[in-house]
Order: structure tokens, then sequence, then C-alpha cells
């Protein structure tokens, strides 16, 4: 809202109920639930350059990290990522990475 | 609708209500009850349409024009369609629908005794207009009845976990043992159903007593006390039935009782007639010299001829003194300071809240009235008439007979008030008064309506003017 100002309760209601129904568009902002900074997760909705800290305050999180980038992609990430389908063709890609911060490197590259 | 389609469309400004506080342009929207202030591109695209339509195209050539951007104009229009400030097409009116049978009610009024100690001229119970027939009725309310009645309450209650009784009369305390009676069961009953119950009290004063007061303390039972101001102005209506008025003896036990009771609102209610219409007058004296900490004002109800009945132009001179001590409250509520005419109260903290009324008040839907007799009518005013009823506490709530009512008296069904900007807060006005003056408790006031109107601009003037200066202070009509 830019020039039109919710001034009683209603108005300021409707303006909750709208942003309930249609979502607002969130940066990095005060997550209001847990009342600390709120970092997505995720490489589609981060803004580089990238983070500096994850939600926990350090930094194994990080995008940066090749593991934390290429699993966000692998398992959580909608977008149409570069990695093997392993849903049906490449079902068995990571079973020798136990731990994506240890044993990143035994990912093998997929050849179609 | 498609983006072109949005885009040749037609704008005009939705139904509203425009005012201007604290240098400031408000809009009260109507049907929501939501109050918009505008500036800048709002208030240019307000301003444009005011002469006439124009086309979401039209509008972004003109306002490209003016220096706005695109995205500006666009993410404005969108805002103000969906608050429902602007609208394309023809204009149509939405009215809510009308409830189940099986509303809940919140409250009762106890009329716990229809017989009075005082013989006020202007009455509705017993003067010239009065409505109830207590002929072969029970004087007063039987201690069975009035558990038949919580009984009642506590049942049809449904979800609503806070509940209201009100003990009203006659003189309620002519029937005081009945009240003290009523507040222990009800607390019980209400418990044991995990509700809660509250209570308040209308009463002429005359019998108060310390125990009395002890006791409304105790069980913290809010007091409406009917007084007319001072000695003068009060004895002139509120009279013995041997004609001498009775001032003297309730200044003392007013007196007593704000000292004594100190757990809920104690408020004075003026009735204002022909003959006692001095507001400020009557404010003065309530605050200052008895120390009430509430005052609100109502016009007697009555047809027009009575002689009691306050005249056209002397109602205007009694509006400008509300006026006056409206202002009187935007001063105080400015500066952080506590007022106590409650009329403005009462009205900004429903112009805070945005509430929009499909009904005038309660009766009928959350509230039921209860006779001596145990029969349940949709408020104490038309208890013990031939008007309103809706079945008793042996058979209980006359679920058809309240529909009926309801039907009648919705909002949607009183056609007069479609056109009128103040009907999600006025609703067309009390039934009984509606009744007494017209012969039809689903008739529209229509005599009061510029009245109601000028009294509700000024509200919100006075409300924007609050929010402009001290936001703060509107924080306390939060809560419901």
């Amino acid at each position: 809202m830019n020039s039109l100002h919710a001034f009683n309760r209603k108005a300021r209601k409707l303006e909750e109920a709208r942003v309930a129904e249609a979502g607002d568009v969130e940066a990095l902002q005060k997550n209001k639930k847990h009342g600390r900074v709120y970092y997505p997760l995720g490489c589609t909705l981060s803004f580089n350059p990238g983070w500096e800290v994850d939600v926990s305050g350090g930094t194994a999180g990080l995008c940066a990290p090749v593991e934390r980038d290429l699993f966000d992609c692998y398992l959580g990430c909608a977008w149409p990522a570069q990695v093997p389908d392993h849903v049906s063709n490449n079902p068995d890609w990571t079973t020798k990475c136990n731990s994506a911060a240890n044993d990143w490197r035994n990912v093998d590259v997929i050849y179609p | 609708m498609t983006a072109t389609e949005a885009l040749s469309a037609a704008y005009h400004p939705a139904e509203h209500h425009a005012f201007e506080s604290g240098g400031r342009q408000f809009l009260y929207l109507i049907p929501s009850g939501a109050i918009f202030g505008l500036e800048g591109l709002s208030q240019e695209i307000y301003n444009l349409l005011q002469s006439c339509p124009l086309s979401g195209e039209e509008l972004t050539m003109e306002l490209l024009c003016r220096g706005y951007s695109e995205a500006q104009i666009e993410a404005t229009l969108d805002d103000m369609v969906d608050f429902d400030v602007l609208s394309s097409g023809t204009p149509k009116k939405t009215f809510p629908t009308v409830p189940e049978k099986s509303f809940p009610i919140q409250r009762i009024v106890l009329n716990t005794t229809n017989q009075c100690n005082l013989a006020c001229g202007y009455c509705y119970e017993y003067s010239e207009d009065k409505i109830a027939s207590t002929k072969d009725k029970p004087k007063f309310m039987s201690d069975s009845i009035a558990k038949a009645a919580i009984d009642t309450l506590v049942k049809e209650s449904a979800g609503r976990n806070s509940l209201h009784v009100t003990f009203f009369g006659g003189e309620t305390l002519l029937n005081y043992p009945l009240m003290r009676d009523s507040v222990d069961y009800a607390k019980n009953v209400a418990k044991a159903a995990g509700k809660t119950v509250d209570f308040s009290l209308t009463t002429n004063a005359t019998l108060l007593t310390e125990e009395i007061a002890d006791f409304l303390a105790e069980h913290r039972i809010g007091v409406t006390v009917s007084i007319d101001g001072d000695k003068e102005l009060h004895d002139r209506m509120r009279v013995f039935h041997n004609g001498k008025g009775s001032y003297d003896v309730i200044a003392p036990k007013i007196k007593m009782l704000l000292a004594r009771h100190r757990t809920n609102a104690i408020g004075a209610r003026v009735t204002l007639s022909e003959g006692v219409r001095q507001v400020r007058r009557i404010y003065d004296h309530l605050t200052q010299e008895l120390g009430f900490d509430g005052v609100g004002f109502a016009p007697v109800t009555a047809s027009p001829d009575r002689l009691y009945q306050i005249g056209g132009q002397s109602m205007d001179k009694v509006l400008l003194e509300f006026e006056e001590l409206a202002w009187e409250y935007r001063d105080y509520a400015i500066k952080g300071g506590r007022h106590y005419f409650t009329n403005v109260a009462d009205t900004l903290k429903e112009l805070h809240l945005g509430i929009s009324k499909a009904y005038t008040c309660g009766a009928g839907l959350g509230l039921l009235g209860v006779g001596t007799t145990g029969e349940f009518a949709a408020c104490h005013r038309f208890v013990d008439s031939p008007v309103a009823q809706m079945g008793n506490v042996t058979t209980g709530i006359d679920r058809e007979a309240r529909h009926e009512f309801l039907e009648k008296h919705h909002i949607g069904a009183r056609t007069d008030c479609h056109s009128c900007w103040v009907r999600g807060l006025c609703a067309g006005g009390c039934y009984h008064e509606s009744y007494i003056k017209h012969g039809l408790s689903a008739a529209s006031n229509l005599t009061s309506c510029d009245r109601i109107r000028g009294w509700i601009d000024l509200c919100l003037r006075i409300y924007g003017e609050i929010g402009v200066k001290n936001p703060r202070f509107l924080e306390r009509f939060d809560d419901n």
C-alpha cells in the first residue's frame, strides 16, 4: 500500500485478510512467528550475493558450499535443476554420500 | 477479468462517505465500515473520478502526465479496487443474510418486576405510550422463572462462552432478593457449563442501600442509574407517585454507591425531554457534583403529540450542545485525558471496529427480554406487550416467531435505509421507538435520519482527528 492508508481497525483487518489470501512479498526480513531473522532456503529464493550466515547463525548451511547448492536442487527444489532425476532413472545416485558435508565428493557425474 | 478488460472498464468511487479531519482526507466505506486515508496518488485518483467514471486506460494516461509511474498507478488502482474504494461496472448493494434459526443467545434481560415506586411522566412502561399490559400478571418475577430463564440462556448459548444477565424493571431493586439469588445461580450453572457470566443492573437508585452496593461491588455488577440532572431538572419528570421529586432521595445514595462500588462501571443514563434538555448543565452536574464517570443521553421515546416529546427546533439545540460536548471529548482525547460523554465513546468504538450491522441492536438476535410470567420478548421494552413475543421459559424459545421477527427487522428488509450511508451503524433505529411513533416495529425511524447522519459525520471527524494527533488513544477501543 502506498498512498491509501488503512485507518481504523476494520480497514487494517481487510489489509491483513488480503495479505493472508494473496501472500506478501517477503525479503530477508524478520520472521514474525519465530522472532528471528528469516533466511529463505533453496537457491530459487535467494538473492545474490548470498547469505552471510545461515538460519542458525553459522556458515555450514550457506549456499556457497557446493553440497548445499547441490542438495537443495536435488531434493528440495521445484525448479528444473541440473541434477539427476532421483525418482525414476537414477535412484542410487547419492548412495555413497551418507553425509553431504563429508561425502559430497562421492557424488559422481551421471552421463546420459 | 482480463488485463485488457480491466483497463477498459470504467472506474467510479464505490459507496462511501468522504470526510476531512486533522488536515487529511478520509473515506468511510459502505458496507464494510472500513476507514481509509487518502493522500498523493490515491487522492488524485479519487478526485479524478469525482466528476465522471474513467477507464483504467484514461486514468493511466492522465496520471502518467502528472509524473506517476505505470507501476505506481497499477499498484494503487489494485489497492483501491481490492478494498472497495473503487468499483467498476454497475454498483450493486449487498446485504448480509438473516441468521439461522439456531442462532445462539448470549444475553437476557430479566424484568424482575413490572412495578415501580416512581411515576416518571415519560415512562414507556406506564405512561401514555405504554404497550405492556401487566393486568393479571405477577408483579414480581419468581425465583423459579428466573432460574428457568437462566437455564435457557446457558442452554441456548451454543458455543458462546461469555454470557450476560441484565436486571431490569419496573424498578429492579423492588425485587432485590431475586437479583441476589439469581447472581449466585447463574454463576453456578454457567461454571458447570464451562462458561462465564457477568451482570448489569438498571435502577432509579431510590432503594439503594450499603448492603446492596457491597453486593454489586462483590459481584462486579455494572450499574446504570436513571437520572436526569440536577434537582430542578431531574424532579420535573422523575417523581414519586405522590408527585414529589426523587432527586433528594437518590443523590446521597448515588454518592454512597460511587464510593463503595469500584469494581465495574457506574454510568448515568439521562432521558432528555422537552423540559429537560440542558445537556451541558446536566453533564457538568452528573460528573462534577455527583461523580459519575460515564454519562449517556437519549431523547425520550414518545409518540409525536406528547407534550414532553422534544420538538424539532429544541432537538436541534440539543444536538448543538451534543456537538459542543463531543468536541470537548476530542480535546481531552488528543491530550490523552478522560472525558465522560459516553455517546461519543460508544460511537467512536463502533467506528474504530468498523461495525456494520444487519440489525439495529441485539434484540431477538443474541438478546431476549423475560417478563415476570416467563414470556420471552425481543427485548425488555416489548416484555408483556402483544408485539415481538418469542416463546417462554417452559416451552423454550419460539424459533419460528423469532426467525420471522429477524426477517422483518433485517436491514435487507428495511428498504428505506438502502440508500443511506449510515445504515451499517444505525440499521433503521430502535424497534420499540418505531412501534411507538409509527405503530410498526419494523418501520425505519425516518424522522431521526438527518440528525443521525449529522451525528455520525461529527464522530467520524472526531475519530479522524484523534487518529491523526493521538492514535494511541484509540487503542482502548480495540478489545471487544
